[in-house]
Formats: C-alpha cells, structure tokens, sequence
C-alpha cells in the first residue's frame, strides 16, 4: 500500500518544486508567442481563415494544433492549469510554515555572534538589565524583540523584523489564484453584443437584436439573461476632424432606458467613455457611412432604403455595401445594388477612391444587378449579393442628388447618407472583484520585493566586578534574510544607535595608550 | 483640442537635434578619460567602485574612497578634464532634451509620448537620468559614461529618422488620463529594466573575466580589460536584482492600469492583443527572474540570461510589435 502511494507523492512533489513552477513558467511566455505573431480567430476570424487558406497545409497543421486559438487550445489551458496547482501545492506549506513564524517567538541568540555576517561591540556603564530596556525602546515598534537571561547571568535581546516580506509574497500568490478563478467565472457569466444602428434607430439587450452575439457558456445555456435594457434612440452621431483629416472626437447621443419601465434617459457615448447601465456596459467600438437611396423598380413601384455600408479603408473610410430590393415573388425583377461609398471622392478614370474620411464630395459608385436575389426563404447577410441569378445592367457614379436610368423602367436615385455607429454591450459580472485582487497583488508585490527581512540579536555579558562599576559589554549579531536594501550600512547604522542608547562607559578608566 | 502649434513643434525638433549632438560629444569626452585615464588611475578607481556600491567594510569605505577623487585643479590630467567636461556636457544635453519634449508637449496639448518617437525620446531621457543618478552615487563609474550614452544616442538618432512622426493631436482613443498614467509608469519601468539589463551584461563579462582569470596563462583581451575596471561581479549581480525588485511592481501596476483602461476604451480588460500578450510575455520572464533567484542550480548566470530575455522580449514588444504586427496598440505614427 505504501508502494503504490510512493509515485504519486514523488509527482507531486515534483510538480510543487521551484523548479517546475520556473520551467511552466517560461512555458507560459513561450506558449503566448504565437498567439501575437499568428492571426487569432477570436480577435479576426476573417484574416485567420485567409491565412489558413493561403498557406495550403501548413495552415491545416497549424490549425489542427491550435496556433490560430492559442489562449483557448488545450496546451495553453494545460500549462496554466498546472501551474495553478503546482502554486497551490507549494503555498500551502508555505502559509502554513509563515503562520508558525508570525505566531512564534525570535530565536534564542547564537552562541558566537561575532560568526554571524554582521557583527560589532561596545561597551557600557548601565547594567545589563537597564541597558536591555533602554536598547529595546531604540530598536523601536518595527522590531519584534524577545529577552531572555541565560544561565550564565548574560541577558539576550532576540529581535526580528520585515514579517510582511513573507505576508506580502504569499497575498500576492493568493491573490493572483484568486485573479485566475475570477476570470474563469467572468467569463462564464459573461456576453458581449454588437450592433450597427444607423442614425435614428435603436435597439433593446436581447439576443435576437444582435448582428454578432458572443455569449460565455452560462449565458449561451440560457442561464444568463441578458438585462433588460433599451437603447431606444441613437439620436445624432458626430464625428470631429482637425483641418488634417485627424480624428479629434466621436460621440452619439443617445436615448435609453434602464429598465423598460424606466423614463428614457440621455446619455453621450465617447471613446473613452462608455454608458455604464447597471452591470453592462454600453461602447461605441465604430461609425460609418449609411447611403440613402430611391428606387423607381422596373413594375414602376418606389422604395426608399438606407443600407449601412462597412469602411474599407480606416483612414479615408471608403466603404462598401449593397441594396437589395425584392420585386414581385418569382418574377424575376428583383433589383441588387453593389456600392462603394467615398466620402470625398477623388477619381482615378473612372474608379472612385476616397481622400478623406469627412464627408465633403460624397460619391456612391454602383452596379447594379436585376433577376432573382436567391432568398429561397433563408436568411442572408445585409452586406452580401449574390449575384448567381442576377444580370449587370448598369454601373454608375452617383453624386448626391443625381439619378442613374436604366433600361426597362429601373431609375436609382442617390438621395445622401447618414451616419451609423457600432455599438457594443458586455457584461462580466467579475471584473470589479478582480481588480480588487488585482490591487492586493500590487500590494503584496510592494511588501513582498520591498520589505526588508532582518535578524539581529543582542547579548549583555555583566562584568566579571574585579575593578569597581566596570562596564557591560554588549555584543550584536545581525543576518540580512533578504537580498534588498544594504544591510551592512543599515548594522553600522543600528550599531550606532544602540551604542548611543546606554551610559558610555567610563572612559577615565580605560587605561592609557588605549586610545 | 485647439489643434497644433507648428513652430513650436518645430523649436522641439530643434533641441531635439541639437541635444543628440551634445550627447555625443559628451560620449567622445567619456571614451577620451576611458582611454586615456593613467594605469595607476585606472587601478584605483576598479577597486574603489566595487566598496563604495556595497558599502562593505563599514567604517573603511571613506578612508579607500577617499584617492579616487582628484587631489586638486593642480594634479588634474588630461582624462580627469575630458571626464568632467562630459559630465558637464551630459547634463547640458538634458537640459535641451528635457526643453525639447516640454516643448512639443505644449504644441500637442497633451502629455508628449503618444507615438513611437516620442516615446523614444522619453526613453532616453529617463536613461541619462538614471545614468547622471548612478553617477551621483558612484562618481568612479563616470569613465564608463560613454558605454551609457551610446545606446542613447543610437536610440535617439533612431527616434529622430526612422520613428519621427510630426507633432499631432490625440486621437479619441487616446484621450484619457491614463495615458499619462499608463505610458508614464511603462515608460519608467522599462527604462529602469534597461539600465538592469546593461548591469547584467557588465556582470556576465565581469564573470566570465573572474573565472578565466583564474587559468594561468590567462591573457586578458578588450572585453578582459572592460571587466578589469568593472565592480565585483556580486555587486553588478545585485545592483541588477534590485532595479528588478523596483521595476517589477511598477510594471505590474503599469499593465493593471492598460487593462482598466482597455475595458474603458476597448470594451474588455484584456483580450490577447498583440501589445497586451507581450505585456504578458515581459512579465512572466521577469517573475521567471525573481524566481530563478531564488532556486538553486538557477542563481548567477541562468538568472542573468533570464534578465537579458526579459529585455529581449521588451525591445521586440516596442519595435517589432509596434512596426510589423497590427493590432490595437497602433500608435507608432509611422504610417
């Protein structure tokens, strides 16, 4: 029996050595590397999949093992898991053994303190009990001082400091565990939304009214109801640009509701300043472009539509998107548009490009498609046309105001824009507690790296009384248990101090020619 | 945001210059008193650095320290004039620099190290600070002053060509006050981890030299004769730790301040950005570091690598990241 339990106990043991802790650790950094030097599908799930598809088979391997998610592969998840136990198992000894040490008195003094790396001696006229009391009020309330009288008659002060050295290394360890359980639960509770809202229009924090919904598993289960807020109204958005095209300022003003029985509210939302609505959290993360067009369709019907377009280019927010008009069912007189929105266009022949992000010479260049747009009752994504059924009959470049004809009765219109803006709503319901832990790991770093651990040790040897009220002599060890500060500037200091603390001694009576 | 003060922004780059050129100079006067500071002298200031850094030998520190400084304008030598002329020199080249970055940070309105030059500039700064600091403590180090302002004026040349970026206003993302904050404490952290690394790499050739020197047909070479004059190998050791056991927090509370700011500006505390991952990457080799220091089989030299990986990983976060990778942090100004 006690065999079979000799390897387990042997693991463990390994696994809560220094040693291990150190190698997972380079582990750690090394395991990271790839995570910032290849694309990442939860940060771009589009540029991983470029990368994937221009990489033939190297990409599959790389794919298969994990490298395009890295902080959520199994690997990853295996170092961290183990180091989080290994720390467990080498902490709990340690609380356990710093505990003793708190509760215990200092250690009785060496027999020989002059063998300790720092010693000095003096002599003094006070008795070996006056001069203890007066040197345990020079060493202060920093110091934990202990007497005792050895069987000799000497009298030794065993004194000790920097406690919170050892406190303050073992919050930090506990307090990073802490971090680590937070964030694991953080994320289970959490979710995150996003939405494009064009000027004008709002939404409530339901899953369904989300273009992308990122739940953590609790909230995927059902069993995290998003809040019930709405943002009823997104009322005016502005973007502000120096005379050099550089941002200056976003803002939306918006309207919104904490509750839905609550009044509507007013609320600005700047890049920096998110809406905090209970536990959520309310971003503005971009803005865009929406073009406003009026279509006569080919049956001589008008329809009115205003499509969110997507930046292209982030500097000169040239962006692109498409109209979809459907027309009588089966008739086959569907109307697509594919666009490209340049807020100030700058012609090269006849391709449009923009030159500014603000909206001085807005351009819509366009082609447009007429057939069968495919619905076949699916859903399909606002910003794609598919085009498989659909024929070309006509390309145009549009300012605001002017109207391309086409043949067979279709006219499109360019009527202007609105802006949108991309809004974003998270919940992590730990993220307060963990910066609480995350300022206990500060603090106890502080104590654990800044604190200076000490040992000093103090005997008073009564003198031998052959010549009259001859002097005490006084002895001190001292034993630097941490690598900061300068402890041997510090003794000389200390051996100063408790020099000056008792009656000099007599120095009428050291004989002549000592001097 | 009133926008940008062109001519003041242009009065910066010219003390920006013109500091780099002083610094240089002040490099040549430091490399002149290395080279030809006297035998004698130079035998005299290698013992002396090593006390007066520890501090060891209580009382005797003065009585050793005391022929290292210079008897006298009468006795003073060649070297002695060209060591004092860079000291005087480096402090003339930070005061331009200090003006420098005061100035442009008047033009753009906000705290001056938003983008890669910038934040060079200020790097550097923070270097000759800490140079003239140590200096202050340990005047015998001053004839390795040149082997400081270099690097500075190689990172300064590099911010002024390749990474110089005209004085711009914030964008909105980086209008917050923890951009002061943040980058302030970033700033102060690596420079004081560089200054660690540059110590660590003194250490190595001191250690190396300690542990040739004992064969007996030892010859030393130019990295033999740098070693000579260095301080003991357990004081660079040291010296190096500590800057560590002081960088180290202000690291961690540099990154804690990054991540309540991302979840202000980003929508999340943390989220594997590129700068952020290698934020993780520098943290955890410096805890591999304190630890390795504390293990043995691990102490001395595999610490000191340690230390210089960290400042590997520090140097690829600003550069490579900054440059090549894309990610959220795109502030270079390089574009």
């Amino acid at each position: 029996m006690r065999r079979l339990w000799r390897y387990p106990l042997r693991g463990w043991r390994r696994l809560t050595s220094m040693r291990t802790a150190l190698v997972l650790l380079f582990l750690l950094a090394v395991a990271a590397v790839p995570g910032s030097l290849l694309p990442q599908r939860p940060l771009n799930p589009q540029r991983t999949q470029q990368y994937i598809n221009s990489h033939g088979s190297w990409g599959e391997v790389l794919n298969a093992l994990g490298m395009f998610d890295v902080f959520g592969s199994v690997w990853f998840s295996a170092i961290y898991l183990l180091l989080f136990v290994s720390l467990v198992g080498c902490l709990i000894p340690r609380i356990r053994v710093h505990a003793r040490a708190v509760a215990r008195k200092p250690l009785p003094a060496p027999r020989n303190l002059d063998r300790l790396p720092e010693s000095g001696s003096f002599e003094t006229s006070s008795t070996p009990d006056d001069y203890a009391t007066a040197a345990r009020q020079t060493l202060g309330r920093r110091w934990r001082v202990e007497r005792r009288t050895e069987p000799s008659g000497a009298v030794t002060l065993s004194a000790e400091k920097g406690y919170s050295r050892e406190t303050g290394n073992l919050i930090f360890h506990v307090a990073l565990l802490v971090s680590l359980v937070l964030i694991a639960v953080g994320r289970l509770y959490s979710y995150e939304g996003s939405k494009i809202v064009v000027q004008g229009k709002g939404f409530c924090n339901t899953v369904n009214s989300y273009d992308n919904w990122k739940p953590g598993r609790f909230a995927a289960e059902g069993k995290v109801t998003p809040a019930p807020f709405c943002i009823d109204k997104v009322s005016k958005f502005v973007a502000t640009y120096t005379n050099e095209d550089e941002p200056t300022q976003f803002r939306a003003d918006l309207t919104y509701r904490p509750t839905l029985e609550s009044p509507p509210e007013h609320a600005s939302l700047t890049v920096n300043h998110p809406l905090r609505i209970g536990g959520d959290r309310v971003y503005l993360v971009g803005h865009g472009f929406a073009p406003r067009v009026t279509i006569t369709m080919p049956d001589g019907s008008v329809v009115h539509d205003t499509q969110p377009f997507v930046p292209t280019d982030a500097t000169t927010l040239l962006s692109e998107g498409v109209f979809k008009e459907q027309g009588k069912q089966g008739a086959k007189q569907d109307v697509g548009i594919r666009g490209l929105f340049a807020p100030t266009a700058a012609f090269n022949g006849t391709v449009v490009t923009s030159v500014s992000p603000v909206a001085r010479r807005p351009v819509l260049a366009m082609f447009v498609y007429k057939g069968d747009l495919n619905y076949n009752g699916l859903p399909q994504s606002v910003f794609r046309l598919d085009t498989s059924k659909m024929s070309k009959v006509g390309a145009a470049n549009l300012r605001v105001g002017q109207t391309k004809k086409l043949p067979g009765g279709l006219s499109v219109r360019f009527d202007g824009w609105v802006p949108w803006v991309s809004i974003q709503v998270s919940h992590d319901p730990a993220q307060g507690f963990l910066l609480w832990t995350a300022g206990a790991m500060v603090l106890g770093l502080f104590g654990s790296l800044g604190v200076r651990r000490r040992r000093v040790w103090l005997r008073l040897t009564p003198s031998s009384a052959t010549d009259g009220p001859s002097p005490t002599v006084v002895s001190v060890g001292g034993l630097a248990r941490s690598d900061s500060g300068n402890f041997t500037n510090e003794f000389a200091a200390l051996l100063e101090r408790l020099r000056a603390a008792g009656i000099p001694a007599q120095e009428q009576l050291v004989p002549a020619g000592r001097e | 945001m009133a926008g940008i003060n062109g001519s003041m922004a242009h009065l910066s780059d010219t003390f920006f210059t013109t500091a780099i050129a002083v610094y240089a100079v002040a490099a040549v006067s430091y490399t002149a008193e290395y080279s030809f500071g006297r035998k004698g002298r130079i035998a005299a200031t290698a013992d002396v650095p090593a006390r007066e850094l520890v501090g060891a030998g209580g009382p005797a520190v003065a009585a050793t320290a005391a022929p290292s400084v210079p008897a006298g304008p009468s006795k003073r030598t060649f070297a002695d004039r060209a060591g004092h002329a860079g000291v005087a020199l480096t402090v003339l080249g930070l005061v331009l620099h200090a003006i420098s970055i005061a100035i442009r940070g008047a033009a753009v309105d906000a705290v001056p190290w938003s983008n890669m030059y910038e934040f060079a500039s200020v790097a550097g700064l923070i270097g000759v600070v800490a140079f003239l600091a140590v200096m202050w403590k340990a005047p015998t180090i001053r004839h390795l002053g040149g082997f400081i302002l270099l690097p500075v004026v190689l990172l300064m040349f590099l911010a002024g060509t390749v990474l110089y970026s005209r004085a711009q206003p914030l964008v909105p993302a980086l209008q917050s006050y923890w951009l002061a904050i943040h980058v302030t404490l970033v700033s102060i952290g690596e420079g004081a981890l560089m200054t660690s690394a540059v110590l660590t790499v003194l250490y190595l050739i001191k250690q190396r030299h300690d542990r040739l020197a004992k064969a007996e047909n030892y010859r030393p070479g130019a990295l033999g004769n740098l070693a000579a004059r260095l301080p003991a190998a357990a004081t660079l050791d040291k010296s190096a730790y500590r800057i560590v056991a002081f960088a180290f927090p202000l690291y961690t509370v540099a990154v804690i301040c990054g991540a309540i700011w991302a979840e202000a500006a980003w929508g999340r505390y943390w989220g594997w950005d590129p700068k952020e991952t290698w934020a993780f990457i520098v943290w955890v080799i410096y805890a591999c570091y304190l630890h390795a220091r504390a293990t043995a089989g691990w102490k001395g030299r595999a610490a000191a690598w340690v230390n210089l990986l960290g400042f590997g990983a520090i140097t690829f976060n600003f550069l490579v990241v900054n440059i090549v990778v894309s990610g959220l942090h795109s502030y270079a100004g390089l574009n």
